[in-house]
């Protein structure tokens, strides 16, 4: 579905992205880590060409992107951006109704479908009773569900969200990272999600890949990725990664004295002990 | 007790609502009838008194092919002098005001006016050079004025583009600096020339201060091929200046094209409102308050406040224009001043009314 081959992107004279190959295949939820300013977000954007790449290609559905018209390219991907702006004095509805621009020709106004189309996003992410509030009056949490709603109105097959859980309690946190989930599976999605809880992303993501600098430093499932030697070599973090049988997934805690010395690690435990 | 209170509040929660729905509905019919009262307002009221049945056999007479009886001096009064002048005030109104709403939303900046661009600069320095100039102004119905106006602020709006743009984008904050850096510049130049050409201050001011004193059919005839196509151009981006008000990136992630609609929509606006500026000077306050009014009252859709804005800003300059001619008749105030004067308090009572917060 989504392939970026060799991308590279760079600011001025400084590379932010030094050809960075990345594969994700239909109803798979990719999550990509790495710390702030890896080039996390300038990946994500770079997909839709939102921001000029100087080498490489990105493949959506096997077309390479930069032949793709803006409204070809909105109808392959759909983005939730980091905490974006919303207009003052829109309702919901109408923010998720600009979803469906990809579909509309120049001169056509939003129709019936459209509307039902609309109406059923904001049905998926739980936000249908506040379709007629304005959205600069909605909880951070009810922002993001609108957002998310609104990339679903795009109905297209690849789906990137760049920190969809940002700024949410964990109530909220879990309920974006299930859902997200879901769709992938219902739908059939391509997601990328760039993500700050490891713990989160090794809980809902089939593989993880982690960014260091602008490169793709690994890129497997979150059992292999969090490794307490990759966190410490990518963040400068010293972490206890916890591996329990009872655990879905592996748990990511930061290292204190207390973690290895009053609580004695059982079963396959790395901690970030180096010299 | 505290029933009935909680009811009364119920109540007019519920009347509140119902009104603005209502207002909403009726909009159009509404900004019309405004349109056509302010029409046969301007045409009827002068130093000469025509009754509001002799006007319309005035245009009865012109625009169906019926013999009617009419009063040469009326027909004279209405058909040469007021009927033009009201017309070409309410499409300057129209365009200033569709252009404000147009710029506004491609800004996203609620202070852009249609002169952010360095419009009126432009056609400001531009007309005071031919007045202070040796050449002669004007030429029977012919204006150099009217055209050099309209060049000076083509050339101003292609300069600010120019100097904006860097790659192959024209970020909006630069666009708008570069305006504000082209306009400055223009008006000092203007500035330098009025006062190195005392006997011209006068003319000069009274151009740039903008009216309607010298109309005919050729100035509305100057203005409509301008503003006509550029409304249309501009109202059908209703719907993709809505998506712009996300923001840049999330407009271009949705599928629209935003660098040629900020072109496109910024060229309409900007031919529409040159020619506007040329044949009757500067006009300030419409086009920054008509579309904030319509906002105020009718919301932020830009495929009603479009369209709105210019039926509106017809009318509010029509009304004005009539104003300024009757205040101190038999002489005139400039059209600009009676723009503030009446726009500005009417605008607070708006802005004050809204509990919501706006923009």
């Amino acid at each position: 579905m989504l392939d970026v081959v060799r991308l590279r992107v760079s600011y001025g004279e400084r590379p932010v992205l030094q050809g960075v190959d990345l594969s994700v295949a239909a109803g798979e939820v990719v999550g990509l880590v790495g710390p702030n300013g890896c080039g996390k977000t300038t990946l994500l954007k770079a997909i839709t060409r939102v921001i000029p790449w100087q080498a490489g290609e990105v493949l959506l559905l096997g077309a390479p992107a930069s032949k793709l018209s803006r409204q070809e390219l909105s109808r392959r991907v759909a983005v939730v951006p980091q905490s974006p702006a919303l207009p003052v004095g829109y309702t919901a509805l109408e923010v998720v109704l600009m979803g469906r621009t990809p579909h509309l020709g120049f001169l056509d106004q939003e129709g019936a479908d459209d509307y039902r189309r609309a109406r059923e996003a904001l049905q998926r992410v739980g936000a249908a009773d506040f379709a007629e509030r304005r959205v600069d009056e909605l909880s951070g949490g009810e922002r993001q569900n609108v957002v998310l709603a609104r990339a679903l109105a795009q109905d297209a097959p690849i789906l990137l969200l760049d920190e969809p859980t940002a700024n949410l309690d964990i109530g909220h946190q879990i309920a974006v990272a299930q859902l997200v989930r879901e769709l992938a599976s219902d739908r059939r999605l391509a997601v990328v999600a760039a993500i700050h809880d490891l713990t989160l992303a090794a809980l809902y993501c089939d593989r993880l890949a982690l960014m260091d600098a602008g490169a793709l430093v690994a890129n497997g499932p979150p059992e292999q990725v969090l490794t307490a030697e990759n966190i410490l070599q990518v963040y400068h973090a010293r972490v206890v990664v916890l591996r329990e049988p009872e655990l879905p997934a592996p748990v990511v805690v930061p290292y204190t004295d207390g973690v290895t010395d009053g609580v004695p690690p059982t079963g396959a435990v790395s901690t970030g002990r180096h010299p | 007790m505290e029933q009935t209170a909680r009811a009364a509040v119920l109540a007019g929660l519920g009347r509140r609502e119902t009104w603005a729905r209502s207002l909403r509905v009726a909009a159009y019919p509404l900004a019309l009838a405004l349109l056509a009262f302010a029409l046969m307002l301007g045409t009827a009221i002068g130093p000469v008194g025509i009754g509001p049945a002799e006007v319309m056999k005035v245009f009865l007479r012109h625009l169906l092919p019926l013999n009617v009886d009419v009063a040469p001096v009326s027909d004279t009064i209405v058909w040469e002098i007021r009927l033009p002048r009201v017309l070409l005030a309410g499409l300057v109104g129209g365009t200033l005001a569709y252009s404000g709403a147009a710029y506004q939303g491609m800004f996203r900046n609620p202070l852009a006016d249609p002169y952010l661009l360095g419009v009126a600069a432009g056609a400001g320095l531009a007309a005071t050079i031919v007045i202070v100039g040796p050449v002669p102004a004007t030429y029977g119905n012919f204006s150099l004025i009217t055209l050099a106006a309209f060049g000076g602020a083509i050339t101003a709006v292609v300069l600010t583009y120019g100097l904006a743009r860097m790659g192959g984008t024209t970020p909006t904050t630069t666009l708008i600096l570069s305006g504000v850096a082209v306009s400055t510049l223009a008006v000092s130049a203007t500035s330098y020339l009025m006062l190195a050409h005392q006997r011209d201050t006068i003319s000069v001011l009274s151009w740039l201060l903008g009216g309607f004193n010298n109309s005919g059919w050729h100035k509305m005839w100057f203005i409509v091929p301008y503003t006509v196509p550029a409304a249309v151009v501009i109202f059908v981006h209703g719907r993709l200046l809505n998506v712009m008000q996300l923001d840049e990136q999330q407009a271009q992630q949705l599928g629209v094209n935003v660098e040629r609609t900020k072109l496109v929509v910024l060229v309409a606006s900007s031919l529409a409102t040159a020619a506007a500026v040329s044949v009757a000077g500067i006009i300030g306050f419409v086009g920054l308050v008509v579309p904030h009014a319509v906002r105020l009252l009718l919301g932020l859709d830009y495929r009603q406040l479009l369209p709105l804005s210019a039926l509106l800003g017809a009318s509010f300059l029509i009304l004005a224009d009539l104003a300024a001619r009757t205040a101190i008749s038999p002489g005139e105030l400039p059209v600009g001043v009676i723009t503030a004067f009446l726009g500005a308090p009417f605008f607070l009572y708006l802005l004050r009314r809204q509990r919501k917060a706006f923009f």
